[in-house]
């Protein structure tokens, strides 16, 4: 076993874990942090992104052991219940969900597109979300609510 | 899946990892971890030991000094693709890299990792092969240099010893009049590609084409030099629309690929066609373009 120390959205977590065990499963089953979800386990759905150092990775093909130091973000750190995030109000107003299952991921990812480029075009947002599959949606309304905000510089942190 | 049990150890130097990897049978080197991960969760991959070479600065890092390039293994392509510097020294780079998966595999995913993974239809292994460049690998107190032309043995299989890391990736340095294209054809947008054409042209200063080199991924066991496909265009300043398609025909002639439940080895073929001549197209026009605006 390996103790292995983050910060998780701000606040500093410490586990135990042999190095087989991958940060996806860390989160859900020791951290409480189950928004990550655990879809295909082979990096092909993206349901599983998180961010480590405020970039994009798909926890189910990254050991936690290698998440020594660093800072981890999941959908548990961004907006509350009450106080939604830019993103994910605009993904309600537009209907940019309906299972929920892979909105995590997208959150997560669409952060990262924002903080990369605040005024992202239609196309640059469809080729950024392209890694993160939706079963339910078609895709239309996510790529929408996304662009809703481009440009309004809203969307950020 | 979960991966199978395995010893883990973060090095800090080339020599460190050398060192474990001469120590342990079946160590394997991690990077990236984007296509080596993926295997041991579906536990096709069952190294006994890994050793994770995120942590050693040695392998990060481009720079061109006599005429090369000279890329660390661990540069990701999303450095690739982004980053400036490699923009204006190694635009082919960039396009080449931009065509990998998803962004995320990208922000993960390293040139090293993936021509030592030597996937038969990945793109760096095929742009390494039509830049006739090389691969550093250093073993246990020796180094090194293995030509493209002799590393890729067979679909995921290079010469590399397995107590040997790949530390760096060496290429020709970008001059005036040469110019570099990346085509692909995938069905699903960030999928592996059915098929894909390098091109990299050189142009004389007042056109002429000097060498063409292709290389194709998809189309064979490994990434396959096509190159002897267009030789019919040296010395020639003009490339039209037949002449590319003759390119074209040409490569599809030479290339053997695999059908399989993508494409067929026809289609493959056809495909490979197509993208030939639209690579040649491009890097024909970017080679003339940069002579003349040695900026650009």
């Amino acid at each position: 076993m390996t103790s292995v120390r983050f910060s998780l959205n701000g606040e500093s977590a410490e586990v135990d874990v042999e190095p087989r065990e991958l940060l996806l499963d860390t989160l859900r089953d020791r951290l409480a942090a189950k928004g990550a979800h655990a879809g295909c386990e082979q990096g092909a759905c993206g349901a599983c992104t998180v961010l480590v150092d405020g970039s994009g990775v798909r926890s189910c093909l990254m050991f936690t052991v290698q998440a020594s130091g660093t800072e981890v973000r999941t959908i548990e750190g961004v907006g509350s219940p009450g106080a939604l995030h830019p993103i994910q109000q605009a993904l309600s107003q537009h209907h940019g969900l309906q299972c929920g299952f892979c909105t995590p991921g997208m959150v997560l990812t669409a952060l990262e597109l924002f903080e990369t480029d605040p005024h992202p075009s239609r196309d640059r947002i469809e080729e950024w979300m392209s890694g993160n599959l939706c079963r339910c949606t078609g895709y239309v309304n996510i790529v929408s609510a996304l662009e809703s905000l481009a440009g309004t510089g809203e969307a950020p942190s | 899946m979960k991966p199978p049990r395995f010893d883990y150890v973060a090095v800090r130097s080339v020599a460190e990892a050398t060192e474990a990897l001469a120590q342990t049978e079946d160590a394997r080197i991690l990077a990236g971890g984007q296509s080596l991960v993926p295997l041991m969760n579906l536990r096709l991959a069952r190294p006994r030991l890994l050793v994770d070479v995120n942590g050693v600065r040695d392998l990060v890092g481009f720079g061109g000094r006599n005429g090369t390039l000279r890329f660390g293994a661990m540069c990701r392509h999303r450095f690739l693709e982004t980053d400036p510097l490699v923009h204006q020294k190694a635009p082919i780079f960039a396009e080449t890299a931009a065509l990998i998966g998803h962004v995320h595999i990208r922000n993960r995913g390293t040139l090293g990792g993936s021509i030592a993974h030597a996937d038969p239809v990945a793109e760096l292994p095929a742009l390494l092969v039509a830049l006739d460049g090389r691969v550093i690998a250093s073993g246990t107190g020796r180094e090194r240099a293995i030509p493209a032309a002799e590393l890729f043995a067979g679909p995921f299989t290079t010469s590399l010893d397995p107590t040997e890391l790949l530390t760096a990736v060496e290429v020709p340095a970008h001059t005036d009049g040469d110019g570099g294209a990346f085509s692909e054809f995938v069905r699903r947008h960030g999928d592996f590609a059915t098929a894909g054409v390098a091109v990299i042209v050189h142009r004389d200063a007042s056109g002429t084409c000097e060498s063409l080199r292709i290389a194709g991924c998809g189309l064979g066991p490994t990434p396959v030099d096509l190159s002897a496909a267009g030789e019919f265009l040296l010395g020639e300043s003009e490339l039209g629309d037949g002449a590319a398609r003759e390119l074209g025909k040409r490569v599809a002639a030479a290339s053997d690929p695999p059908g399989d439940v993508h494409g067929s080895k026809d289609y493959r073929r056809d495909l490979a066609a197509v993208l030939a001549a639209d690579a040649v197209r491009r890097a024909w026009q970017k080679a003339g373009a940069a002579r003349r605006d040695p900026g650009g």
